[in-house]
C-alpha cells in the first residue's frame, strides 16, 4: 500500500483520536463528548500504535512517522496517567499506611534510633557532670542564648526576650520551616550512603541531650523538661523516622542485594517517601504543640501529664493503628 | 529516528535519544535533555523562586505576627514544593516551560506525584557540596542524564516534543526515479521533499545538485526532479 492510500484510509480515524485527546484533556468537568466515546480511546489508541508501527517498518515519510509518533506519544501519556482519588489516599495512608511502613522498616528504625538515643544520653549525662562539656558541641553565644530562654526568670520560657513579644503563629511558622526542614535533609543525605543522614542524627543527638544534660545541671528543669515534653513526643520520633528513611536509601546504595543498585534505589525511595511524607505530617502536629500549647505557663504537673499522654498516643498509633489491613502486622 | 531497534552502540547512540518500547510493541522516542538546558531552566525557576520570596516579604510584612507566620510557612512551601507544584501540575516548572523540558517517568508516562516528591527532596544531597555539584557528577556518568533525585524517583527530564504542522511535499507530476532505490534512499528523498520548502533556495539546489551524475540536471531543475521521485514514491503511478 502507498503512503497516500494509508493516509487516505485512516485520516477520519486519526482525526477522531485527536479530538478524543483533546478532551480527555480537559478537566472532567469541560468535556464535551460523552462518556460512551471516552471508552473507545484504548481501542482506538492501540489501533495508532498499530499504524504507526506500520509506517514506520514500510518507510513511510518522515514527516507521518513524526506525526504518528506525536500522537502515539500523547495517546500514551494519557492512557497510562494516575489521576484522582488522592483526599482517600490521604486518608488512607494517615489512618494505616505510616505507620505500617513504620513497623514493616522497624529495623531501619531502631538502627536510627540508636544512633540518635545513644548520642544523646551520654552528651546529656557528660553535659549534667561536667559543666563545660556543653561547649564541645555549641558556641558561647549560642550557649548563652539557650540559658536565656531557660532561665526560670523569662516569661515565655523556650523562647528568647526578643522573641517572647512574637505571637504563637509567629512561632509556629518558624517551627515548620526549620524542623520539617531538618527532617527532608535527615532523609535526604541518606542518598549519600547513609552517611548524610547518620551524621545529622548523631549531631542532633549530641546538641539536644547535650542542651538538656546542662540546663538540668544548672538547675533550670522546671521550665525546660515541662516546655520540651509535650512537643517531643512527636518531634523526635518523627526525625527518628526521617533517619530510618535515610538509612533505607542508603542501605540500597550499599547493599542493593539481587538487584541493581539503581532498581533497589527506586524500590526502596518509594517505602522511604512513606516514611518522610508521615513523619512531616508529625513535625506539622509537633509544631503546633510546640507554638500553641508547650509555650504555656501552666503547673509543669499538668504539662507532665499531657505530655504522657501524647507519648502514649503516638506509641499506640505507631504500634498499632492499621494492624491486620492487608493481613500486615 | 527512522531506523528500527538497534544493537549494541551504534552510532545512533552518539546522539541523546532515549527508546523506549510501550506495552503495544512500537518504540517511542525521547530526547533527552543534559546539564545546561536543565541548569538554565533552574536558574530561571531560582529567579522566580526569588521574586515570589519578595512578594511574600512585602505583602506578608504588612499583618504582623499571623503574616510573619504565613511568610515563614510560604518559604517553607517554597523552598520544598515550588517544583513539585508545577510538576505534578503538568510535567514542568516555569524554568523547565521556558526551556521547553520538561519531566516524565522512565516508562514515557507524565510524572506521579510520589516521583516528583522524591526527586525534589533528593536536590538537598544532589546540590551538595555546592551548586548541584553531586548532581552533575551522577548526570554525566549515567547515559540518561539522571541526576540522584531521578534516579531514586524512576524520572527523566526530556524535551518537549513540538507538534509541528505538517507540511505537505509541493506538488509535482510523479516521475519513478531512473533506478531502483534502496528503503533509506527513499526516504532521504521524502524528508528531503517535505523539508526542501524550509530551506533557502541556493541550499535546496546545492543539495539536490548532489545527484548530478544520477539526474543530469542542475539548479531548480535537479529540485523538481527530485521532488517528482518523491511523489512517486508517496502515490505511485
Amino acid at each position: 500500500m502507498r503512503q497516500q492510500q494509508f493516509e487516505a484510509e485512516n485520516q477520519t480515524l486519526w482525526d477522531e483520536i485527536t479530538q478524543l485527546m483533546d478532551d480527555l484533556q480537559r478537566s472532567r468537568s469541560k468535556r464535551r463528548l460523552p462518556h460512551s466515546q471516552h471508552l473507545d480511546f484504548p481501542d482506538h489508541y492501540r489501533q495508532l500504535c498499530n499504524h504507526y508501527a506500520l509506517a514506520r517498518s514500510r518507510g513511510f515519510s518522515p514527516a507521518l512517522v513524526d506525526q504518528l509518533h506525536g500522537m502515539v506519544l500523547r495517546g500514551h501519556r494519557l492512557l497510562y496517567r494516575q489521576q484522582g482519588g488522592w483526599r482517600w489516599r490521604v486518608l488512607y495512608f494517615i489512618l494505616s499506611g505510616f505507620p505500617r511502613a513504620v513497623r514493616r522498616n522497624g529495623g531501619y528504625f531502631a538502627l536510627s534510633l540508636l544512633f540518635f538515643l545513644l548520642p544523646a544520653l551520654l552528651m546529656g549525662v557528660g553535659c549534667y557532670l561536667q559543666e563545660d562539656l556543653i561547649y564541645t558541641v555549641m558556641d558561647e553565644n549560642m550557649v548563652a542564648q539557650m540559658e536565656t530562654n531557660y532561665d526560670p526568670t523569662n516569661e515565655r520560657p523556650g523562647r528568647s526576650v526578643e522573641r517572647s513579644s512574637e505571637t504563637d503563629f509567629t512561632m509556629f511558622g518558624y517551627y515548620i520551616l526549620n524542623n520539617i526542614g531538618i527532617g527532608f535533609r535527615t532523609f535526604a543525605t541518606g542518598i549519600l550512603l547513609g552517611v548524610g543522614t547518620l551524621f545529622i542524627l548523631l549531631f542532633n543527638g549530641l546538641v539536644i541531650g547535650g542542651v538538656a544534660g546542662h540546663l538540668s545541671q544548672l538547675g533550670y528543669h522546671e521550665t525546660f523538661w515541662p516546655f520540651v515534653s509535650g512537643h517531643g513526643a512527636f518531634e523526635l520520633t518523627a526525625i527518628v523516622i526521617c533517619g530510618a528513611a535515610g538509612l533505607l536509601l542508603g542501605h540500597a546504595v550499599i547493599a542493593p542485594g539481587q538487584r541493581t543498585r539503581v532498581q533497589a534505589l527506586r524500590e526502596h525511595a518509594e517505602e522511604s517517601l512513606q516514611l518522610v511524607m508521615g513523619a512531616a505530617l508529625m513535625l506539622l502536629a509537633a509544631a503546633f504543640i510546640e507554638a500553641f500549647w508547650s509555650s504555656n505557663t501552666l503547673q509543669p504537673s499538668i504539662k507532665y501529664f499531657v505530655a504522657s499522654l501524647l507519648w502514649l498516643c503516638v506509641a499506640f498509633y505507631l504500634m498499632l493503628v492499621g494492624r491486620g489491613d492487608h493481613g500486615s502486622r | 529516528m527512522q531506523a528500527g531497534v538497534t544493537e549494541g552502540r551504534s552510532i545512533e547512540q552518539l546522539d541523546t535519544l532515549w527508546r523506549y518500547e510501550i506495552p503495544e510493541g512500537v518504540l517511542l522516542d525521547f530526547r533527552l535533555a543534559g546539564p545546561v538546558v536543565r541548569a538554565c531552566a533552574w536558574a530561571i525557576d531560582a529567579a522566580l523562586r526569588g521574586i515570589i520570596y519578595l512578594v511574600l516579604v512585602m505583602v506578608l510584612a504588612l499583618l504582623g505576627g499571623i503574616g510573619t507566620a504565613l511568610m515563614l510557612i510560604g518559604f517553607f512551601l517554597i523552598e520544598w514544593f515550588y517544583p513539585v507544584v508545577f510538576e505534578i501540575h503538568n510535567g514542568a516548572t516555569p524554568g523547565k516551560r521556558a526551556m521547553g523540558i520538561l519531566v516524565i517517568q522512565d516508562n514515557g508516562t507524565p510524572v506521579t506525584p510520589s516521583a516528583s516528591v522524591i526527586r525534589n527532596l533528593l536536590r538537598t544531597a544532589d546540590f551538595l557540596p555546592f551548586l548541584y555539584a553531586t548532581g552533575l557528577v551522577t548526570m554525566l556518568i549515567n547515559q540518561e542524564f539522571k541526576r540522584l533525585g531521578d534516579l531514586a524517583a524512576g524520572t527523566l527530564v526530556v524535551y518537549r516534543d513540538e507538534q509541528h504542522e505538517r507540511k505537505d511535499p509541493p506538488l509535482a507530476i510523479a516521475s519513478k526515479p531512473p533506478i531502483e532505490l534502496s528503503e533509506t534512499e527513499q526516504l532521504t528523498l521524502l524528508a528531503f521533499a517535505e523539508r526542501g520548502e524550509n530551506l533557502s533556495i541556493g541550499r535546496r539546489e546545492e543539495l539536490a545538485e548532489l545527484l548530478v551524475e544520477q539526474t543530469g540536471l542542475q539548479d531548480g531543475k535537479a529540485v523538481d526532479a527530485l521532488y517528482a521521485y518523491a511523489n512517486w514514491i508517496l502515490k505511485g503511478r
